[in-house]
């Protein structure tokens, strides 16, 4: 593949996600924010994304596993992950998390736990997705060219 | 807002104290600050906020988040106000209901922005809180 078709690659793979719903506009904030002094910056908060999340998701099984499900520490937890998807722009991770929150305010178990495994899936999805693009971005940069900027166009 | 017409501030010589318990919003904080050319240190909550301040060290802004561990944002506002505190502090938080909302201003916040933060929110915040002059 020459390198006009792998940018254009990258184009619709990174609008496909928009319109998806997997990203929202907070991404392109952190597009934005990166520059020539930091040209790994979204990669880098992406990663730190990743290693929190799969940190919080391991808490809450486990917090959620327990006899005795104690809301008091599931609910920070779905709070902290539901903070950082949002400001990375993982929308639907973000949705799913708000939904979990709710039911953690009415402390049923059986609808946290469909939760998690919601939260956990659209969670694996952004990380799927995201690392297949930023290795489309990788492909480009080593063929010598530039990260075209993403028009959405809507 | 394109990257060529954001303000740089860095003439102006702002500091800011960028307080959050999540990485990743602590790591996207700073840059947006740094960005606009501000100076900014970070702590992951509001006690080490406070110590930072009994330790001598004096901020223009503060971004303060509000559920941290040990001492939130609401427990620390109140703590730096009545240490005497005058730094403009702008309450950033993912809570929105009116009723925290309120709370949090009540503690001696200057401002209030919803997360995520971007560049125009913090661009709102300096130009509230008469850091910035839009043209």
């Amino acid at each position: 593949m020459d390198l006009v078709q792998m940018q254009k690659s990258l184009q619709d793979y990174t609008k496909s996600l928009f319109l998806e719903g997997i990203l929202d506009s907070q991404f392109l904030q952190l597009q934005q924010l990166q520059d020539e002094s930091n040209p790994d910056f979204v990669s880098q908060v992406v990663t730190l994304f990743f290693q929190d999340s799969d940190r919080i998701l391991n808490d809450l099984s486990l917090s959620l596993g327990q006899q005795v499900v104690d809301f008091k520490k599931v609910d920070p937890h779905v709070h902290q992950l539901k903070g950082s998807s949002s400001s990375i722009g993982a929308q639907r991770v973000k949705n799913a998390c708000v939904v979990f929150r709710n039911f953690c305010e009415q402390q049923n178990v059986e609808a946290c736990h469909r939760c998690l495994q919601q939260v956990k899936q659209e969670y694996y999805l952004v990380k799927n997705r995201l690392e297949t693009l930023f290795k489309l971005e990788q492909q480009i940069v080593a063929s010598g060219g530039m990260i075209p900027a993403v028009e959405l166009g809507f | 807002m394109t990257r060529e017409e954001l303000p740089n501030l860095a003439e102006s010589k702002l500091t800011a104290l960028v307080v959050d318990d999540n990485f990743v919003n602590q790591s996207i904080h700073q840059k947006l600050l740094a960005r606009l050319g501000i100076q900014n240190d970070v702590v992951c909550n509001g006690k080490e906020a406070v110590d930072a301040h009994c330790s001598g060290r004096n901020y223009d802004l503060i971004l303060m988040d509000m559920d941290m561990p040990i001492m939130n944002g609401i427990q620390a506002t109140k703590r730096l106000r009545e240490m005497g505190i005058e730094s403009k502090i702008a309450g950033v938080t993912t809570r929105a209901n009116e009723g925290e909302k309120k709370e949090f201003m009540e503690a001696g916040l200057n401002d209030f922005q919803e997360k995520p933060l971007t560049i125009s929110k913090l661009l709102s915040i300096l130009h509230k809180l008469d850091f910035y002059v839009q043209t």
